[in-house]
């Protein structure tokens, strides 16, 4: 178990202190510290992937730029337009709504996976019969094809034929228009990624929850604490480093999100759920609009790497505890 | 692994009945709590089923047929029969193959080169791959595959797939190696060994379950990849996901055609789910690894 401490999560412990055991019978040369030349000589290993890397993440980027200050034509001309893209981008309402419509589905998709994945988490750290399977089908719908299930509810959403409404009515509730009106459908698509997206905040904090120490559980439990006092006074406080990393990443996801918006509605009834990416796909493949789009993807980008940023923080800060 | 911490009712003191009934209230109630955690998976889920297994006649019915009786094959006949499908399983097979195996072949050394100098600055760039949204890729490189004259064929499929099978295998093998020990390859570089033998001869065999967590959760997120495929697949060279997109917009209200269609495309990524979730959930903890 010497290696928990380099281990990111209990998965990793689990499987590292499986290989690790043939080590032990062979016993360490000393060896002297050979400094950074040593270190350096790795780099061969990584070149191979840096180049793809470089072909299909960097040279994007690097074009990106170039096309975001351009007026692009689609007969194949193309001309020097400055920041005009950008200057007409933060004067375009349609986008404007479209970044609204995104934070607010951001938000709505953080807290609710965050809230749900950290309960999820407790209830699966604790043993109970049947543990194994029960969490498996909670992983599934994060695994599964995301076309797939958003087709799915997509059947379920039928506001007359759909099975939702039938088993809202027969529990006595008012039947919903679920992506039918404008109101209701922004929160039904955050339904459909708390469904999906849940079990990965849950399996982040699970992973956290495993590696906690059991001494002051034992020192509470002397004391008298009942179970939730012990949650909110050692359990969140320990593990909150790994909500910060599953809440950072829910949101960084919650941003991207793409495929089930587009299969479920579309962005619409209207524009009513065009958020960034459905309207990023719009402008470049269906208006071929690509200078537009190229200065879109850029904006998106910055706000997206606010965030990634703090994730890189947080990630680094882990490392020392 | 260190034991779960045990969160339910465990007070001491207090008659040997009261503790008992709190313990038992505490066990249905964990229960009850997980019963509801899975229960919308399994609606879905089942109801895929059932829709794929129905006549058209009770998938439209309401209040709806949940049983189907009798239970039809003929949704799942109809979808191979009107839809070239067996061409798109083809592609989807040969695009997710290719790009897994392709990432594994310069990602599992990336992954160890990265580790073994503790580069993690090196791990950004990866990061910034996990963080773009798939389509930012796609504008500049749908260009390119235009003006190399690529749009048409699996190619830049191929290519756009190693876009979330790359980061996926470099990240999973840098956790993976900073967790193996490294004095049996340091013995190794001792006894003469190169640093490319002792990472073939020594760190590779032990890596294994790592490299097996990588490839699969690679192959699963590329399987699933919608978004490059809407864009550079043509009529050929479609993908499931893509394939069971156009069912949708081709066949609205016919449900049992559908709902056995998505039940194709995703059956191979949850049946591999059933049986390598150990491996699965031992990758997706690393740092929440997710494509596009």
């Amino acid at each position: 178990m010497a290696c928990q401490a380099h281990a990111r999560s209990s998965g990793e412990v689990v499987l590292s202190a499986s290989v690790s055991t043939g080590s032990t019978t062979i016993p360490a040369p000393p060896l002297a510290p050979r400094g950074r030349n040593y270190a350096r000589r790795y780099w061969v290993f990584a070149a191979p992937a840096a180049t793809v890397v470089a072909a299909v993440i960097v040279f994007p980027w690097v074009f990106t730029l170039y096309m975001s200050v351009q007026d692009w034509q689609i007969t194949g001309g193309s001309s020097f337009a400055g920041l005009a893209n950008y200057r007409h981008l933060f004067e375009d309402d349609r986008f404007l709504w479209a970044v609204v419509r995104t934070l607010y589905f951001t938000a709505l998709s953080v807290i609710a996976p965050g809230i749900l994945g950290v309960f999820a988490a407790v209830c699966f750290a604790t043993k109970f019969v049947g543990r194994g399977i029960a969490r498996t089908i909670f992983i599934l719908p994060m695994m599964a094809t995301p076309v797939a299930i958003a087709l799915v509810w997509t059947m379920m959403f039928h506001p007359q034929l759909g099975v939702l409404n039938y088993l809202l009515t027969s529990m006595g509730l008012p039947p919903s228009q679920w992506v039918y009106s404008e109101t209701t459908v922004i929160p039904t698509l955050v339904m459909v990624e708390t469904w999906q997206w849940t079990p990965l905040v849950m399996l982040i904090v699970l992973g956290g929850l495993a590696s906690l120490p059991v001494d002051p559980y034992e020192a509470a439990r002397l004391d008298g604490a009942n179970a939730w006092q012990m949650f909110r006074h050692i359990t969140l406080p320990l593990v909150w480093p790994f909500i910060v990393v599953a809440l950072v990443i829910r949101l960084i996801d919650a941003l991207k999100a793409f495929d089930t918006i587009f299969v479920i509605t579309g962005g619409g009834p209207g524009t009513a759920s065009e958020t960034i990416n459905l309207l990023l796909y719009q402008t470049a493949f269906a208006f071929y609009n690509l200078g537009y789009a190229s200065a879109m993807v850029v904006v998106f980008f910055v706000l997206i790497l606010l965030i990634s940023l703090l994730l890189l923080n947080v990630r680094q800060r882990q490392a020392f505890q | 692994m260190s034991a779960p911490v045990n969160l339910s009712a465990r007070r001491t003191g207090g008659g040997i009945d009261r503790r008992r009934l709190r313990r038992w209230a505490g066990r249905a109630g964990l229960y009850f709590a997980v019963l509801m955690l899975i229960s919308p998976a399994i609606l879905v889920f089942l109801w895929m089923l059932s829709l794929s297994l129905k006549n058209e006649l009770d998938n439209t019915a309401f209040p709806p047929v949940f049983i189907p009786n009798p239970p039809t094959l003929q949704n799942f006949i109809d979808v191979f029969q009107k839809n070239d499908f067996l061409t798109y399983t083809i592609n989807t097979v040969i695009v997710s193959f290719t790009a897994t195996g392709f990432a594994l072949l310069i990602g599992v050394p990336a992954g160890y080169g990265i580790a073994k100098a503790k580069a993690t600055k090196a791990a950004v760039l990866i990061l910034i791959a996990r963080v773009t949204p798939g389509l930012s890729f796609l504008v500049p490189l749908f260009l390119l595959f235009q003006w190399l004259g690529l749009i048409g064929t699996l190619t830049p499929l191929v290519i756009t797939h190693l876009v979330i099978t790359v980061p996926i295998v470099v990240w999973v093998m840098i956790g993976f190696f900073e967790g193996l020990p490294g004095e049996l390859e340091e013995a190794a570089l001792v006894d003469g060994a190169t640093i490319w033998q002792a990472f073939l001869h020594v760190a590779m065999p032990l890596a294994r379950p790592g490299i097996t967590v990588a490839m699969i959760l690679s192959f699963i997120f590329s399987w699933n990849n919608f978004i490059f495929g809407v864009v550079l697949a043509g009529r050929t060279t479609r993908t499931l996901p893509v394939a069971v997109y156009n069912v949708l917009t081709f066949e609205q209200i016919s449900w049992g055609p559908l709902a056995a269609a998505a039940l194709v495309v995703t059956a191979p990524v949850l049946i591999l789910t059933l049986l390598m979730q150990k491996e699965i959930v031992a990758g997706l903890t690393t740092g929440g690894v997710k494509g596009g």
